[in-house]
């Protein structure tokens, strides 16, 4: 344990796990209960488009990832919101537009240095100090805006018709909401890539759904699951030498697994 | 009956005005031409076929859905431009998952979130409020437990309570007593009578259920995508306007003793 954080690329890494943890857990109760898990997946692949061109340009594909997975997030909730099409559309047509122009920037740009893959699939190698703060700093934004908003945010979850005739501001919430889950998913992407990170987005408020009805104790089981997630996954990956994406979201995978079980088998005894 | 006749006499302030207001969804007209008053202290009953409009018309009242044309008004404002304390609204088909991770009086805080204010979390204070509308509509036992685990008549006066916790000045209801069972809707009638004899709230609900709208209603609007009547109960349920609204099949709509067509059969076969 002591000689893994010798290494310094270990020590960001389990501090970018540790930071972006209850981040994607908080986003991912709201994401669970609003049925936004596809969403996540499209604002996720739309970064892709923005990874690209940053990369095209030779500025940082952060900022880049965050133009368009933001204009994305927001663009599926505006359609969504329209009415006439269904959100799944939206992210449909948005998804394969981000990864198309993705596809066409890295065929112009004649860098063939730009870790791709690693982007893709998560590099905890390439976890600068620059990161860390970046994580810091956004990850800090999204719990600081959700705790603020949270009552809102839950009643609009609850039933956003009535939330809207008790004078909540729905559509600012819904794309405040969305830009949020945006950043959540940009600063995930070093650590488990662009292709794994909305599992993150989902299965830790998925687990903590089986386990209990209330929402308090849902986000500390989220939390929970996330961390253990991300740590387990991080150690399991450095010593069985295993990519640390694939392994964190694996092991929310099994977590996932035995919670739905156990929370099975529960109420199996209950009747 | 006859006090709340005299007191329609009396003159009122209109709190929500239509001015020809038209509502299509795709090509079809929904709402034509619908002109309507709403008097403070008032218990406005709308009745009509499915598919008549009726939940379109409150959602416009509400500000929920926006009129291709036509003005509304709802205390002097338009409907969306307005805080949410004012209004108390309980939808026919309630969109909450039987999952949600909210406890019984979670969901009638939520009701006083508009008074909570951004960035608060509702104080004992609301707690108390919440916990005595609960009490109010027999469901305090069930304070603790999660909403979802309530039966669909239950779940549905929760929502009233919710509607209500708040105090507002008008309570919309569309098709309140839905699943609620016989007891629990006299009680619901005579709660909605107090709050307004207490308060001076406004009611305009939606039922099918003739019965309690001549029973509790002070005027009705009839709606067919056009609205056909708007006045007092008794003179609504004449056969002529209710068969323009219903077609010929009114017989089964109707039950009420009071009702013009059903007396007519009766003295038939007198
Ligand atoms: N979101 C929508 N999109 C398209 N059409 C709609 C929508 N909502 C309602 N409609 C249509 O508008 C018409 C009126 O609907 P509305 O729900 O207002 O009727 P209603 O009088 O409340 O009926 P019910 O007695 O069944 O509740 C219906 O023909 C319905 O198909
Ligand atoms: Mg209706």
């Amino acid at each position: 344990m002591i000689e893994i954080l010798n290494l310094e690329f270990m020590r960001n890494a389990f501090m970018a796990g540790i930071m972006l943890s209850p981040v994607l857990a908080v986003v991912s109760f709201f994401v669970v209960l609003r049925r936004f898990s596809f969403i996540g997946v499209g604002v996720a692949h739309s970064a892709f488009g923005g990874v690209a061109l940053g990369s095209l340009l030779g500025i940082s594909p952060t900022l880049t990832a965050l133009g368009f997975s933001v204009a994305v997030a927001n663009g599926i909730s505006y359609i969504g919101r329209q009415g006439k099409l269904s959100t799944d559309t939206a992210i449909g047509i948005f998804f394969a537009l981000a990864m198309a122009l993705g596809v066409i920037f890295i065929g112009m740009s004649d860098q063939y240095n730009v870790d791709l893959f690693g982007y893709l699939f998560g590099n905890i190698l390439a976890i600068t100090n620059q990161d860390l703060i970046t994580i810091a700093v956004l990850g800090g934004m999204v719990l600081v805006s959700i705790f603020l908003f949270f009552k809102e945010l839950l009643f609009v979850a609850f039933d956003s018709e009535v939330a809207s005739v008790s004078g909540m501001p729905v559509a600012f919430l819904d794309h405040f909401f969305m830009t949020l889950l945006a950043l959540s998913v940009v600063i995930s992407i070093k650590i488990v890539g662009i292709v794994l990170v909305s599992s993150l987005l989902v299965i830790p408020g998925a687990t903590a759904f089986q386990i209990t009805n209330r929402y308090i104790s849902m986000i500390v089981v989220s939390i929970a699951v996330s961390l253990a997630a991300t740590i387990g996954g991080l150690l399991i990956s450095y010593y069985a030498d295993l990519a640390s994406g694939a392994t964190i979201v694996i092991l929310a995978s099994i977590i996932f697994f035995i919670a739905f079980t156990v929370g099975r088998f529960r109420k199996g005894r209950k009747i | 009956m006859k006090d709340r006749a005299m007191n329609i006499g009396e003159k009122k302030d209109v709190f929500a005005e239509l001015h020809d207001v038209w509502v299509r969804y795709n090509v079809k007209w929904i709402l034509k031409s619908i002109y309507l008053k709403c008097y403070e202290g008032e218990i406005l009953g709308i009745v009509g076929p499915n598919g008549g409009g009726k939940s379109t018309l409150l959602k416009v009242i509400l500000g929920l859905v926006r009129p291709e044309k036509g003005s509304v008004q709802l205390f002097g404002r338009m409907p969306d431009k307005r805080g949410g304390l004012e209004v108390g609204y309980l939808p026919q088909i309630s969109h909450a998952d039987r999952s949600f991770p909210v406890t019984v009086l979670d969901v009638v805080l939520m009701g006083l979130y508009g008074r909570t204010g951004f960035f608060k979390r509702p104080g004992r204070s609301a707690k108390e409020i919440a916990m005595n509308m609960l009490s109010r509509i027999n469901m305090a036992d069930h304070a603790k437990e999660s909403f979802g685990t309530l039966s669909g008549g239950q779940q549905q006066r929760v929502n009233v309570a919710r509607a209500l916790v708040s105090k507002p000045k008008l309570l919309v209801l569309d098709e309140p007593s839905t699943g609620i069972d016989t007891v629990a809707q006299e009680e619901f009638y005579e709660l909605l009578a107090e709050f307004r004899d207490e308060l001076g709230i406004s009611v305009i609900m939606v039922s099918h259920d003739i019965g309690v709208i001549t029973a509790h209603a002070d005027s009705v609007a009839c709606l067919n995508t056009q609205l056909h009547y708007h006045g007092e109960p008794d003179l609504c349920f004449k056969p002529e306007v209710m068969e323009k609204i219903y077609g010929k099949n009114l017989k089964v709509m109707i039950h009420d003793s009071r009702c013009v067509t059903c007396y007519k059969r009766h003295e038939d076969h007198d």
